[in-house]
């Protein structure tokens, strides 16, 4: 049976891993390949890396990071941040990688996602949704003096790391990415994101009852009773957090042994 | 020396850097010549059959792995390198693979989450040394949408539960092949390389 994934995310800016609250306040902490290393060892299902200096420096700075972590990693591992082109993407999964992600590009040249697919599989690449809710509040009128219900929640995809709006609607955009190859989703909370008081449930299930591809839950994991919220409610494949594994909160170990005797097939 | 087949597609790196640290040098190449005088081949592969046996032909090294399998020497398809040792494949119309397998390519039914991507148990079937110090049930990782399916039970070296049971493990003499990555399977996937490496 195919086992839940747990994922931690390392976040690299300059060749070093840091990560803030809400995509600001970042902190340095540790080299990302000994981090890597360390967390395969720990039982981590997969990694991923996501650049968070997207200048042309940083790029090759990424591409070096990808070699060396494939060189020590021998587990799957993701990177993400700044790709924006078939070049791009080509060289890091020569390098090693096992899958790119892309997010910005993915919105603003559509046509990237089928290019990478077809040349290496639709298993190498993951689309990131950053989601935000939008209009969620209040109820509605169920037919004529019936009642009313909550207004059925719904969200916005953002691009450039979270701060620009797209108008375009979360669920449709993660049906289309399906279609033009993506074969993953990285779907992360803008509103969840940094705050360790969980991810958002509701936003999970909605995007995994409409794709059948699998989806990498992401945003606002604060233990392991979140992770369980997420698999199980939220029906996503795969849990990522940064934070809590990052400043040792939980390490994968105890998640993993909690999501187990809760019921959750996990890899041991 | 162990060949990795080049032919345009598949990570060849990280099958590369995984055969390295279990101590085996290999040569990612596309020369005709240098597989045919390896001591193993190993032929990864993602994307799509048709185009895979297409770059395979246009290369001119379909013939040249026939050829050297055929002489005996051991091979170890991984992922889609696994599904064009055999007959055909349904993906994309039907298509022709290397045939050293008997059997059929087939997708993952409807109402099941496709690629299969993640970490899935392999459980033993008929005896092979590829699973020496393996542990019946241990979990390897998958990341593909079709599965095998061999004419002949007795090839299946390793079984896993997808929504049905299919072989992620076959071996056909010195013609073996993984469904699974074991370059991306941690400690359990090494260990197996490291047995393909002793059959070299």
């Amino acid at each position: 049976m195919l086992a839940k994934r747990i994922i931690p995310c390392l976040d690299v800016k300059d060749g070093r891993v840091v990560k803030g609250r809400s995509f600001v306040n970042l902190r340095d902490a540790g080299d990302p390949v000994e981090a890597g290393k360390a967390y395969s060892d720990a039982g981590a299902d997969e990694l991923v890396f996501l650049d968070i200096t997207a200048t042309l420096e940083a790029r090759k700075t990424i591409l070096a990071l990808a070699a060396r972590v494939a060189e020590e990693v021998f587990i799957p591992f993701t990177i993400g941040g700044g790709i924006s082109t078939i070049a791009d993407a080509r060289s890091l999964l020569s390098a090693g990688a096992e899958k790119i992600s892309i997010n910005t590009a993915a919105v603003k040249n559509k046509p990237l996602i089928t290019e990478v697919s077809e040349a290496f599989g639709n298993q190498a690449v993951v689309v990131a949704i950053d989601a935000k809710r939008v209009g969620s509040t209040g109820f509605q009128p169920v037919g004529k003096n019936t009642g009313y219900k909550p207004v059925p929640p719904k969200w916005e995809v953002y691009i450039n790391a979270g701060t620009t709006p797209t108008g375009l609607d979360v669920i449709k955009w993660a049906k289309e990415v399906e279609a033009l190859g993506a074969g993953e989703i990285m779907l992360t909370s803008i509103d969840s994101d940094g705050h360790t008081a969980g991810y958002d449930i509701e936003l999970n299930a909605a995007v995994n009852e409409a794709v059948s591809i699998p989806v990498i839950a992401s945003g606002g994991a604060g233990g392991p009773e979140d992770m369980l919220a997420v698999l199980t409610e939220g029906k996503a494949d795969a849990a990522l957090a940064a934070s809590i594994f990052h400043y040792g909160t939980y390490t994968i170990a105890a998640v993993k042994d909690y999501l187990r005797n809760h019921g959750v097939h996990v890899r041991s | 020396m162990l060949v990795i087949v080049d032919y345009g597609l598949g990570n060849l790196r990280s099958v590369q850097c995984a055969l390295r640290r279990v101590g085996q040098e290999a040569l990612i190449t596309s020369d005709a010549e240098k597989i045919a005088t390896a001591d193993g081949i190993i032929l990864p592969g993602v994307g799509a059959f048709w185009r895979a046996m297409e770059n395979l032909r246009e290369a001119g090294l379909a013939k040249v792995v026939l050829e050297t399998a055929r002489n005996g020497k051991p091979l170890l398809g991984i992922c889609l390198g696994m599904q064009l040792l055999f007959t055909e494949s349904d993906e994309h119309g039907r298509h022709e693979g290397l045939g050293l397998i008997p059997g059929k390519v087939r997708r993952f039914a409807p109402g099941l989450k496709v690629p299969h991507m993640g970490w899935n148990e392999v459980k033993h079937g008929t005896p092979s040394p590829l699973f020496k110090d393996v542990a019946d049930g241990a979990f390897f990782y998958f990341a593909h949408s079709y599965y095998v399916d061999p004419d002949d039970s007795a090839t299946v070296i390793g079984a896993t539960d997808y929504g049905l049971t299919f072989s992620s493990a076959v071996q056909a003499g010195n013609v073996f092949g993984v469904q699974f990555h074991p370059e991306r399977s941690g400690p359990a996937g090494l260990a197996m390389l490291e047995n393909f490496c002793r059959l070299c």
